[in-house]
């Protein structure tokens, strides 16, 4: 107790986030062995954990190093098509699923940080929304060439070609089949790796805000050219930052698409960045805690909204434009405090009266 | 031929991407803000002018003009209810609500009109104009296209650089606080843009889907990205800039698509827009704002 007292805030803070990770997994893993959990809800467990990831990986560039980016999912769609190429690689001479995630995570991490580095390099002489911009045609290429690659595994090893299929194999399959995408991917994902990797993460970011880079990180986010004048790198910090958050987007593409048995290049597209940057954003700028909730919440809502399905994206995005205006417009806002204080008021006056008498 | 042919298709497609940036380039030079349902207002357009000419028999152009009232009045409707309240918010906030504003209309025409495709009959008659005898026939949709982008280009720089209205416009984009002590009313001022860009969006709408006639509720949502890349392409908030920016990407992508690869022309395309920007950071008619320490 008295190790907790004596923590500083931000430790405290962070510790309380990974301890509502830790208790989450162990309610679903509770309703999971009692059989109490639905099944829809069942298989909704690895792709929450994938978003998750994605959005505090965002949340990294967005809420930490100040930059908006719109292709965050091409991150994604880099790691989960080397990862799962790689997996099925690995899945021929190694026979434990879980090391073969494993090392599939690392491959698409490792290309996603690839594919972040010669994003980042050119993208981050911009800045606001030409930076957005930029990061959105970024996302579109990376689909764009996703869509028309085309992979096979035979024997003598690998086979790439590009827009049309023209792979000579003998035997063998085929693992990435142009605009079909990804099939016959081995679906070795399971929601305790998800829970691994969404703490692995968790403490990547945590430690990395409080050391000496991410500070770094933070000076430029809110004065670049103070920042600038005491000495901060401008361009390695950003690229850090950035290529950080890819690898991660690209490990929770890994973990999304090893879920599925086909996975299409599409699915990776704008209006998945901008989902991501919905979580982010609802979630509260620079808060883990807070990204992790909105992207739990907004995954699994839907789903429980099936029965009002026609009218369900309807409501999602009049509940967007509403929290939107409740929490930054300043006559809203104050009113709502004005409304919060009344009854703080009442209560208190409640309690005197009850005092008294 | 066929080059010219890929140029004069280029040109016209570019032609819409500019009318569109138009809206996209207006609204960031005025209210500093990224309005992606602008894509969206497009799709309303197209429907309305479907339904009143397919449907009620209407005249084409009343057709059109209807579209333009009603996307007018959504576009100030969206401004009011969505945009106006969040003038002092952070930017990101902003885009947030354009997004879900976005997502409102697209989910409300799947609602009112199913998400079934509607085949668009074009508002222009079918026909085409044969050069050089009959080796290179350019529809008269192409050449409608080129020509109401020409008129609406003119007209509108005239209006912004001429009238009275326009110059406040140009006096809000350039210092909101300064404007409205010169007794601007900034508030109209902003409406009203947005209700030029809206009836642009209705006419851009009607001559994308006469080109392509497969209207569904998600129409204008590729053509409204890639107006909004035109836009920064051209240096964003300024209106030559649209539609330089607009016709440049029209014939890069026909260009892409005829002689490199059909499928691999968005990409193509983002590909040009990202070397120009890094060679321009601010887009090719973009002002430079030197950073004040």
């Amino acid at each position: 107790m008295n190790y907790l007292k004596n923590m500083n805030k931000t430790t405290r803070s962070n510790m309380v986030t990974y301890l509502m990770v830790i208790v989450a997994f162990v309610i679903v893993q509770g309703m999971i062995a009692t059989g109490s959990i639905s099944s829809s809800l069942k298989g909704q467990l690895v792709p929450i954990c994938a978003y998750v990831v994605m959005a505090i990986s965002l949340n990294l560039t967005v809420g930490i190093l100040g930059e908006l980016s719109l292709g965050h999912a091409g991150f994604m769609s880099a790691g989960a098509f080397s990862g799962v190429v790689a997996a099925q690689c690995f899945s021929q001479n190694i026979d434990n699923p879980v090391i073969v995630l494993i090392l599939a995570m690392i491959v698409g991490g490792i290309v996603a940080a690839i594919v972040g580095v010669l994003v980042g390099v050119p993208v981050l002489r911009l800045s606001g929304d030409y930076l957005a911009i930029v990061t959105l045609a970024f996302g579109e290429i990376i689909k764009g060439i996703v869509m028309n690659l085309y992979v096979g595994l035979d024997a003598a090893g690998l086979h790439f070609c590009m827009i049309k299929n023209t792979l000579e194999m003998d035997g063998g399959k085929m693992l990435i089949n142009g605009p079909m995408g990804l099939i016959g991917v081995p679906r070795i994902a399971t929601f305790v790796m998800g829970f691994v990797l969404v703490m692995v993460c968790l403490f990547v970011i945590f430690n990395l805000v409080n050391s000496k880079s991410g500070r770094a990180i933070m000076a430029l986010r809110d004065n670049k050219i103070a920042a600038q004048s005491v000495g901060i790198n401008v361009t390695s910090y950003k690229l850090m930052a950035f290529v950080i958050s890819a690898a991660m987007a690209g490990m929770a593409g890994v973990l999304f698409a090893t879920n599925f048995s086909t996975v299409v290049a599409s699915k990776f597209d704008i209006n998945t960045s901008i989902l991501v940057l919905v979580f982010v954003v609802l979630g509260g700028l620079g808060s883990m805690r807070g990204s992790i909730i909105a992207a739990t919440v907004l995954t699994v809502l839907p789903e429980m909204l099936r029965e009002f399905s026609e009218y369900r994206m309807l409501v999602y995005a009049i509940v967007l434009i509403v929290m939107m205006i409740a929490t930054n417009n300043a006559t809203v806002k104050n009113a709502l405090d004005g409304f919060a204080r009344k009854f703080s008021f009442k209560k208190k006056s409640e309690k005197g009266e009850n005092a008294n008498g | 031929m066929e080059f010219l042919f890929n140029l004069i298709s280029g040109i016209s497609l570019g032609s819409i991407y500019a009318i569109i940036a138009l809206g996209y380039t207006m609204v960031y030079g005025i209210a500093k803000m990224l309005n992606f349902a602008h894509g969206d207002v497009i799709m309303v357009g197209a429907y309305i002018c479907f339904f009143a000419t397919t449907r009620y028999g209407l005249n084409p152009l009343l057709g059109v003009l209807l579209s333009m009232v009603v996307c007018t009045m959504l576009g100030i409707i969206i401004e009011r209810l969505a945009y106006k309240p969040l003038r002092q918010a952070p930017a990101l906030a902003v885009l947030i609500t354009a997004i879900g504003m976005s997502y409102f209309l697209q989910n409300s025409a799947q609602l009112l009109w199913s998400s079934s495709p509607k085949v668009f009959q074009s508002v222009v008659g079918k026909g085409s104009i044969k050069l050089f005898d009959g080796a290179l026939s350019i529809s008269f949709v192409t050449v409608v296209t080129i020509l109401v982008c020409v008129i609406i280009m003119i007209a509108l720089v005239t209006f912004v650089n001429k009238t009275r209205i326009g110059k406040s416009m140009r006096a809000v984009s350039e210092d909101k606080g300064a404007a409205q002590l010169m007794g601007i009313n900034v508030n109209s001022t902003i409406s009203l843009t947005f209700a030029i860009g809206s009836a642009l969006a209705a006419i851009a709408g009607v001559l994308l889907c006469s080109a392509y006639p497969n209207l569904v509720p998600t129409t204008g949502a590729m053509p409204g990205i890639k107006a909004f890349t035109a836009a920064v392409f051209g240096g964003i908030g300024s209106i030559p800039g649209a539609l330089i920016g607009g016709i440049l990407l029209g014939i890069i992508e026909i260009f892409a698509k005829a002689y490199i690869s059909t499928q691999l022309s968005d990409a193509i395309v983002f590909a040009v827009l990202i070397v120009v920007l890094l060679v321009k950071p601010t887009g090719l008619l973009g002002k430079k704002v030197s950073e004040k320490v």
